[in-house]
């Protein structure tokens, strides 16, 4: 058997043990950060198939049960996703230019618009609360719709954008660190910029998720 | 790739440090990145809950030897098959070849270092152990009574046993088990040695890849779904619950869409073992090499169309059964096509009955009765007479338990000498495959026949119908048989750690990268990075026999003995 000497290794910089070089490194990050991403649209989905076949079943109810939602707010939200995904995609190009400056200036974009985002969906969950739409014992509905499916209706909307946003919390939390990293000029994202690539991947992700739930909850034409 | 020409002596004077002597203490082994050393933290794992799994699994026999139940009161019955299937499935049958066998030898077996991402394969050791104390939990605190299968709105609404607890283990066992997935699936695509083209994989990465595929489009629908029947318990948000507005069909549909392709993790990475093991014992290169790997990637993409075949009286559409219905009976193309170029590879092989081989054997003839049966099942009008009886649960016993426990164990006993540079008393291997076997089938034969009879599954009281006695008394006979069968290789594989012969690197004289590593390997796995230039199963038969009639001829004691002796 023919064999060649593994290189050397450097432990202390971005490339780990068990790769050959950084481009290997790299294509299999970006490889595994898509298989995740897959998983990701998978377990959405189950809750999206839910939620199609539960307005196919009560179309009136569902289109009734929708209009208790503020559409408006909701639009700042999606405007502030997109603009926070352009941040992240200016963060990903620097990286690869090697500004470190720039990119933590777009890097504290995408966590102000997530924290935005956060707030306001703070401020409509707690309205939810006061009129009493969260399901549950102190469920009360009074509008057109059949209660039932209602409390239905915002219990997926409760499970999804819930679900999204635990995603952008959790992608809050990944950009501090990814932002404290580059503060701080580590090698680790400076010398090679796909673990902000990597980010960038999750939060558009996060992203997309949203623009497929607003219409799909906020949007609903009258049957 | 080189001869296998080490002998004990070669092995022992050039033997580099093991990745078990890479430090000693507890936190080498808890904070380890090494894939070696977490596949055998999960052996220990997945040994443990085996354990707790047969325990229900004897009492449930053990209760059903008398009409009226012997000492299990209903809900007790309840709650002690739910914690067998559980455990079985979620703690110990997914995990038990891939988080084991895989994480040890996929980067072995196509020459790297490690798996692509270290850290999150401890960590999904570590999720899954947490998920495994939820399940435990929820066993102390009074156990669960809906079945394995939580099925709403009794999971949902009507149960008042640990289901949330129950849930939340499963829950964490689904995200270790996508964790597994990912790390393959990166790693088989990325970490390939020089010259290891996708066509020179052993057919176990294959299998292995196939399995990663369903791992990753499979596990996240089951996890949101039993989270969506969890959240329903607490918030009543009326998903799943007629009496909320929601849909129990949905249910099953979003469960099966998991829970059938699972049966396709658990059985799989089992096909890929016997496929090494087919070729290493009789010494041939696996037949139709195309075929079988892509029968693996086939049986992955057909279970996800199978699902509805769990549900034909669930109420739904006849016209939906009738579909699902002819897809399922594809899935036995592939698995057919497996079978047969086993069949095929053992075909003028030379072939040796060491242990692994008598459990390649015996999954085969498992597996055969164990798919076979199942088209009796995917056929809505024999369904419909056989649904949730005995022949259900004997199909199914054949495939997972047959067919897995039987790769796994085989598995096991063939990479063992490079997993811990001991070889076992092939003897008692031998007699321990062949218990499993005997008992395997006078536990689950029966249950063909009393379930065709009428015995609903699920059900310990039977005293209408005493004429199904004698059928539960040969399955209870047999599952001790079988439990002895299990319990022998835990005693003597134990026990060559410290007694057994030390292993050369290749003691089966077995092609694949994974054998030119000393046993057991070093801590990166290979001293220089091997290069590829032949395909997998390079075996050759002609050059095997003249060295063995020229060992004969020189009265050579080798050419008799067998490895272990």
């Amino acid at each position: 058997m023919a064999a060649i000497t593994a290189p050397a290794h450097d432990h202390h910089g971005p490339l780990h043990h068990q790769f050959d070089d950084l481009e290997q490194q790299n294509e299999t990050y970006i490889l595994g950060m898509w298989a995740f991403l897959v998983q990701e649209i998978m377990f959405f989905g189950a809750l999206f198939v839910s939620y199609a076949i539960m307005r196919y079943k009560h179309p009136m109810d569902w289109w009734a049960a929708h209009t208790e939602l503020d559409w408006k707010l909701a639009g700042v939200n999606t405007f502030n996703l997109l603009v926070s995904s352009f941040f992240v995609a200016m963060a990903v190009r620097n990286a690869q230019l090697k500004q470190p400056g720039k990119v933590v200036g777009w890097l504290f974009g995408v966590i102000l618009c997530s924290l935005i985002f956060l707030v306001i969906k703070y401020f409509e969950y707690s309205l939810k609360w006061q009129h009493h739409l969260v399901p549950g014992p102190s469920f009360y509905y009074t509008g057109e719709a059949n209660a039932g499916v209602a409390q239905t209706f915002f219990g997926l909307y409760f499970a999804m954008t819930g679900l999204h946003g635990i995603h952008v919390l959790v992608g809050l939390i990944i950009f501090v660190v990814l932002t404290g990293l580059w503060i701080a000029r580590k090698p680790i994202v400076t010398e090679d910029y796909i673990p902000t690539e990597m980010c960038g991947l999750y939060w558009h992700f996060v992203d997309l998720v949203w623009i497929f739930l607003y219409p799909l909850f906020y949007l609903i034409p009258k049957p | 790739m080189s001869a296998a020409s080490d002998t004990i002596q070669d092995a022992q004077t050039k033997r580099p440090k093991s990745y078990l002597d890479n430090g000693h203490t507890v936190a080498s082994w808890l904070l380890t990145g090494d894939h070696k050393r977490i596949a055998m933290l999960y052996l220990i794992s997945v040994s443990i809950f085996f354990l707790v799994g047969g325990i229900a699994a004897g009492m449930i026999r053990a209760e059903l030897v008398m009409p009226r139940g012997v000492f299990l009161e209903n809900d007790s019955y309840n709650k002690v098959f739910t914690i067998h299937g559980v455990v079985m499935i979620f703690f110990f049958l997914i995990p038990a070849i891939p988080a084991v066998l895989g994480n040890f030898l996929i980067p072995l077996m196509i020459g790297a270092r490690d798996l692509a991402f270290p850290r999150l394969n401890l960590l999904s050791w570590y999720v899954y152990m947490l998920g495994g104390t939820f399940g435990i939990l929820a066993m102390l605190f009074g156990g669960v009574d809906t079945g394995w299968t939580f099925y709403t709105p009794y999971s949902s609404l009507y149960s008042n046993s640990q289901v949330g607890l129950t849930i939340t283990g499963g829950f964490m066992a689904g995200l270790s088990s996508i964790f597994t997935g990912i790390n393959f699936i990166a790693t088989i695509h990325k970490m390939r040695a020089p010259g290891m083209t996708w066509f020179r994989l052993p057919l176990y990465v294959w299998s292995h890849y196939a399995t990663s595929i369903i791992m990753i489009l499979g596990t996240p629908v089951i996890a949101i779904t039993i989270a969506l029947v969890a959240v329903e318990r607490v918030f009543r948000i009326g998903i799943f619950s007629p009496e909320l507005g929601g849909d129990p069909v949905l249910f099953q549909h979003l469960f099966w869409f998991y829970s059938h392709p699972a049966v396709y993790i658990m059985i799989l990475p089992a096909m890929g073992v016997i496929s090494e093991l087919i070729a290493a014992f009789s010494r041939r290169a696996v037949f139709g090499y195309h075929f079988v790997a892509f029968s693996s990637l086939a049986i992955a993409g057909l279970g996800f169309l199978v699902w509805g075949h769990h549900m034909f009286v669930s109420g739904q559409s006849m016209y939906q059964g009738v579909v699902f219905s002819l897809l399922s009976f594809l899935v036995a193309i592939p698995s057919a096509i497996k079978v047969f170029n086993w069949t095929a590879t053992i075909y003028k092989g030379s072939v040796r009955l060491q242990t692994p081989m008598i459990y390649a054997l015996g999954f085969m003839g498992l597996f055969v009765i164990g798919g076979l049966t199942g088209l009796y099942l995917s056929s809505m009008g024999t369904d419909i007479h056989l649904h949730d009886t005995y022949f259900v649960v004997a199909h199914f016993h054949y495939v997972m338990v047959g067919g897995t426990i039987m790769g796994y164990l085989g598995g096991i006993h063939y990479w063992w000498p490079k997993m811990t540079g001991r070889m076992y008393p092939d003897r008692w291997g031998k007699l321990s495959a062949t218990l499993v076997f005997i008992g395997f089938n006078l536990t689950f034969m029966p249950q063909f026949v009393v379930g065709y009879m009428g015995m609903p599954r699920r059900y310990h009281l039977y005293y209408l119908q005493p004429e199904f006695q004698i059928y539960h008394i040969m399955s209870t006979l047999g599952s001790s048989v079988l439990g002895l069968g299990y319990l022998m290789p835990v005693i003597y594989l134990v026990w060559s750690l410290k007694y057994g012969k030390v292993a050369p690197a290749n003691p089966w004289g077995a092609k694949g990268l994974e054998w030119e590593t000393s046993s057991p390997p070093p801590t990166e796995n290979f001293l220089e990075k091997p290069i590829v230039t032949r395909p997998a199963y390079d075996y050759d038969a002609e050059a095997d026999e003249a060295e063995f009639e020229k060992l004969v001829a020189e009265g050579d004691p080798r050419a008799y003995a067998e490895v272990g002796d």
